[in-house]
Formats: C-alpha cells, sequence, structure tokens
C-alpha cells in the first residue's frame, strides 16, 4: 500500500523491487540538467542516458517524454511528479497539478520580439489597430495582449517562430530565449519581457496525498540540492 | 456507414459496461437506504434564477430558454436542489433529514482532456445535523459506501474550509492579494504562493504558518502539532476523529491545504483517492450557509461520488491483478 509513512526518501535503495514514485523527466533543453539532479538524488540515470530511444525505464521509475506532454502524463497520474518548465505550465494553466517547487535551473525568458530597427509592431498597432503575433504559445501571447490591452492576431506555428516575422507572416513574435543568440542570428531585438521561467517540480493531486512521505521527502532534498547547488 | 456523432464529453454506455455500473449504484444505493437515507429525484432542468441562490460562484454551463422566454439551466450537481427541495417541501419537517440519490449531472469541459459534460453522481445529504455529529455520519456513510462497491485501498483526505482563510484574516491579507493567495492554494501553485506571500508585507511567522498549513498532510497527529497555531479547526477535526470508528478514522489522511472548487463549503471538506486513478473520485463537506439562501437555515453536509470514476478505479485494481 502506498500510504505516507515513514518512508525515509524518495528514493528505493538500489535492487529493491518497485521505486516509490514514478517521475517524468522531459526530453529537452532541460533534460541532462534534470538527469544530474536525480543522480544527486541517488538515482541511476545512466541507463536513460545512453539510450535515447527508450521512453519507459521502469527500474528507476522514470519515464521520458516530450516536455510539453510532462504536465498531461502527471495530470492524468501516469507519472507521479515531473519536472517541466514554467513555460510550459504557464501555457497549459488549466492543467491540474501541483507546482512544488521551484527548481531555479533552465532560466529563459518569454519575450515579445521583432525585427531590428523601427518597431513593426508598434507602427502595426497605430496604422491597424491590431499586431499579428507567431508563437508556439498561443494562450500565453493571447493572455499577454489581453492583459495589456492590445489587438493581436495570434498565428500558432510549430517550427522556428523566427522565420514568421523575417517572412512578412507576421510583425512580431512571442518565444522563449534563454541567451538570445537564435535571436540576434536572425535579426530581431526584444520588445518586451513576458516573464521568467526556470524549471519546476509539479506532483499529481492524488499522489501528493497518498505518496505524501515520498513527495515531500523529494521536495525537500531537492531544495536543499538547489541551495548547494548540483554539479555534475 | 453514416458517423453520426454525439457530443464531445457524452458517452453512449453498452450492455457489458452498464451491468458493471448498475452493481456499483445497486451497492452504493443499499448502503445508503440502510443508513437511513431516502431516494430523491429532482429535475434535470430548473429556473437558472432558482439555482442562482446558491451563490456558489459557478454559472450552470447549459442554459435554455422554454417557449415562455423562462431560462432554464441543467443542474450542474445535486447539492443545490436538494437545497431547495428542503426548503420548499420540507419547510417545517423536524430535522435531521437524510436524502440520498443517483442521477446525472452537467458540466463544462475544457477540450482535449477525456473531460465528461454528462456524468453519474451518486451521493448523500444530511440536512439539520452540524458539525461534529453530521460529518462523523456522512463520513461513515461514505466509507460503507465504498467498501461495499469493493474498494478497498481507498482513502479520504479531511480538511477545513473555513481554516486558510481564517489564517489569512488573521495576518490581515485581505482583498485583492488575499484572493490571489486562495487562488493559489485552490491551483495547487505553492511555488506562486510563496511568491506572493513574500510580496506582502507581513510577518514571517505568518507566512511561514500558511504555507506549513498548506502543504501539511499526514494522521491525526499533525492536528495536535498544530492545535496551538491553527487553534479552532485542529480541535473541529479532532473532535470529529474521537467520533469515528477505528476502521472509517484510519481511512482518513488530514489535509490542511485541501481546497475544492464548489464555493459553498464552511467546515470540514473531504476528497476520495484511490491508487487507481489519477483524480479524486469525489468528495465533500459541511455547508452550513447553503440552506439559509433559500429560506430554510440549517446547517447540513453531504458527498457526491462519480461511477464513472469509481467503476474505472475498480477496474484498474481488478486490472492489475492485486
Amino acid at each position: 500500500m502506498s500510504e505516507a509513512k515513514g518512508q525515509p526518501g524518495a528514493v528505493p535503495p538500489r535492487g529493491a523491487k518497485k521505486p516509490a514514485l514514478t517521475i517524468a523527466v522531459p526530453r529537452g533543453a532541460l533534460f541532462s540538467e534534470t538527469l544530474d539532479r536525480l543522480d544527486w538524488l541517488g538515482i541511476d540515470t545512466s541507463e536513460v542516458r545512453s539510450n535515447d530511444r527508450k521512453l519507459l525505464f521502469g527500474d528507476v521509475g522514470i519515464v521520458t517524454m516530450r516536455p510539453s506532454d510532462v504536465p498531461t502524463y502527471v495530470e492524468q497520474g501516469a507519472a507521479d511528479v515531473g519536472f517541466t518548465g514554467k513555460d510550459v505550465l504557464t501555457e497549459q494553466s488549466e492543467r491540474d497539478v501541483y507546482e512544488l517547487l521551484d527548481l531555479r535551473y533552465g532560466p529563459c525568458t518569454m519575450v515579445l520580439a521583432t525585427v531590428a530597427g523601427p518597431d513593426p509592431a508598434a507602427e502595426a498597432l497605430r496604422r491597424l489597430g491590431v499586431i499579428r503575433v507567431a508563437t508556439k504559445y498561443p494562450k500565453t501571447a493571447a493572455a499577454y495582449f489581453e492583459r495589456t490591452g492590445r489587438q493581436a492576431e495570434i498565428v500558432e506555428v510549430k517550427g522556428s517562430v523566427e522565420l514568421a516575422p523575417l517572412t512578412g507572416l507576421v510583425e512580431a513574435i512571442v518565444d522563449l530565449t534563454a541567451t538570445g543568440t537564435t535571436l540576434r542570428e536572425n535579426g530581431l531585438v526584444v520588445r518586451e519581457e513576458l516573464f521568467r521561467s526556470t524549471a519546476r517540480l509539479i506532483a499529481n493531486p492524488v499522489a501528493y496525498k497518498l505518496k505524501a512521505a515520498a513527495i515531500d521527502a523529494l521536495v525537500d532534498r531537492l531544495r536543499a540540492g538547489r541551495e548547494v547547488g548540483v554539479a555534475r | 456507414m453514416a458517423i453520426l456523432p454525439i457530443p464531445s464529453g457524452t458517452r453512449d454506455i453498452l450492455p457489458d459496461e452498464m451491468r458493471e455500473l448498475s452493481a456499483i449504484v445497486g451497492a452504493l444505493k443499499d448502503v445508503f437506504a440502510d443508513a437511513g437515507y431516502g431516494e430523491i429525484a429532482t429535475p434535470a432542468l430548473e429556473y437558472e434564477e432558482v439555482l442562482a441562490r446558491a451563490d456558489i460562484g459557478a454559472r450552470p454551463a447549459y442554459r435554455v430558454v422554454d417557449d415562455h422566454g423562462a431560462v432554464l439551466v441543467l443542474r450542474s450537481d445535486m447539492t443545490v436542489p436538494i437545497a431547495r427541495v428542503v426548503a420548499t417541501r420540507y419547510a417545517t419537517a423536524e430535522p435531521p433529514l437524510r436524502f440520498g440519490y443517483v442521477a446525472p449531472v452537467y458540466r463544462t469541459v475544457r477540450p482535449h482532456r477525456g473531460m465528461s459534460r454528462e456524468f453519474l453522481q451518486a451521493g448523500i445529504e444530511l440536512v439539520g445535523s452540524p458539525s461534529p455529529e453530521g460529518t462523523a455520519e456522512a463520513l461513515t456513510v461514505l466509507c460503507r459506501a465504498l467498501e461495499a462497491t469493493g474498494l478497498r485501498e481507498f482513502r479520504i483526505g479531511l480538511g477545513d474550509a473555513a481554516l486558510f482563510p481564517r489564517l489569512l484574516s488573521d495576518a490581515g491579507v485581505e482583498g485583492e492579494p488575499r484572493r490571489r493567495v486562495l487562488r493559489e492554494l485552490q491551483t495547487g501553485d505553492f511555488v506562486g504562493m510563496e511568491r506572493e506571500l513574500g510580496e506582502l508585507h507581513i510577518a514571517d511567522a505568518h507566512a511561514e504558518l500558511l504555507l506549513r498549513v498548506a502543504r501539511l498532510r499526514g494522521g491525526p497527529e499533525v492536528l495536535e502539532e498544530m492545535a496551538d497555531q491553527i487553534g479552532d479547526a485542529a480541535h473541529g477535526l479532532l473532535r470529529l476523529y474521537e467520533r469515528l470508528e477505528a476502521e472509517v478514522a484510519s481511512r482518513l489522511v488530514i489535509d490542511l491545504g485541501l481546497a475544492r472548487d464548489l464555493g459553498y463549503y464552511t467546515g470540514a471538506v473531504f476528497e476520495v483517492y484511490d491508487p487507481g486513478l489519477g483524480t479524486p473520485l469525489g468528495g465533500g463537506g459541511r455547508y452550513d450557509d447553503l440552506l439559509g439562501r433559500f429560506g430554510r437555515s440549517l446547517p447540513a453536509v453531504g458527498f457526491a461520488l462519480r461511477i464513472d470514476d469509481l467503476h474505472q478505479a475498480l477496474t484498474a485494481r481488478n486490472g492489475t491483478g492485486s
């Protein structure tokens, strides 16, 4: 029984039958730093690192997936806890998951960017009263323009967003940037910052109650690790 | 073959599944009847302005205008219609009153989430029995009902809807910041709550207590631990524990951060969890102010279970052969 009782750590000793928690890990920008944290917790991630086609690692309780799928799996209880970015959580704000801890790694910023020079977004607003904006984060972008009282037509794209303003598809983009390199290389400049994002630990609402001790232990250890800074 | 769709979030139930659902419903009805809860049915359609007296914040998802121009809504739960029944048809009856039901209710869905617009709920309402006796009775019936369906490993999270708002008042958090902090509690965003509380100019002790209470889960010992700091709520829940049989008490997990999304709860609140399902199977709590809005002021407590979720949890258990 998975009762919240006296389990000292989230991680069972090696060779134990079943891990206390199933952990959703995003294969993406946060992948390697997330695995570093799990190593630090004593979870053996060597197989996860060496096999990039396999998705489910039952022995260590890890499931790997596309970053934007992490809240889906955690909400449904297919994973008890998950690592994901605040950008993903903001875009999927209706997901019923607990956000337990700001892990502080994987920093990046959601920005509004346009081509350099005179601001074409401001010009479009002045002349047409509406900006066309390309993004992979349609809900985040729509909410931002609504909050700031500007009319925007959101164009959802799946691939490289930077292409959209260069081809005249839109006047501006809303996208996530870590270093700004890709924006710069495409002649784009940041006009506004929407919010800063970092990695977060999330939990399934039922697992959060039924596996309380294991999850609290995980949160405490990750919080401690956050203070000292985990090195490879 | 033509495709004749039905609305997303609705479904047809075929004989194999219906047989299993009926068995669950039958087991629940027997427990409700044995405990003295009379079965009741109310119309699926009601006048919007009548149900709106409940003032629970959430507006009904489906409304139609009838041929006389009156606005009708599909009920979103059974608690509010039963409050209406008590105030109108039992206006002078001697409490306590006990009602049980099995009925479909209607809610909005968010797209692509596998949510239901129409789903079957089974539950009870105990009207006129105050805390803690009434709450203890409702929890006992809830445990018996779940056991009768064959569910083995379920747990009931128990909290107090009045606790967190009161701690916010003690800390002097009012108005817009209060609304924001309560929202973080309701959505389970502890990172956001820590940030919100950090931005308020309140004593560190208050902020620490709020964060601790929001996350506090465990057995009755956590109540004794917190008794000095949260006073009434801890004593109230401990008095409730004292009245429970051991097998009911052993099912409970204290969860002081528990916040149910229906707006009418005033005291003890609970939610049912099973390891076989990632979402709660149902829940309930005390709603001591609701009946008064319909014209007969009586304390009340009740719960509702989602039959489909119960079925899924039972199937998951059998599937793993445990």
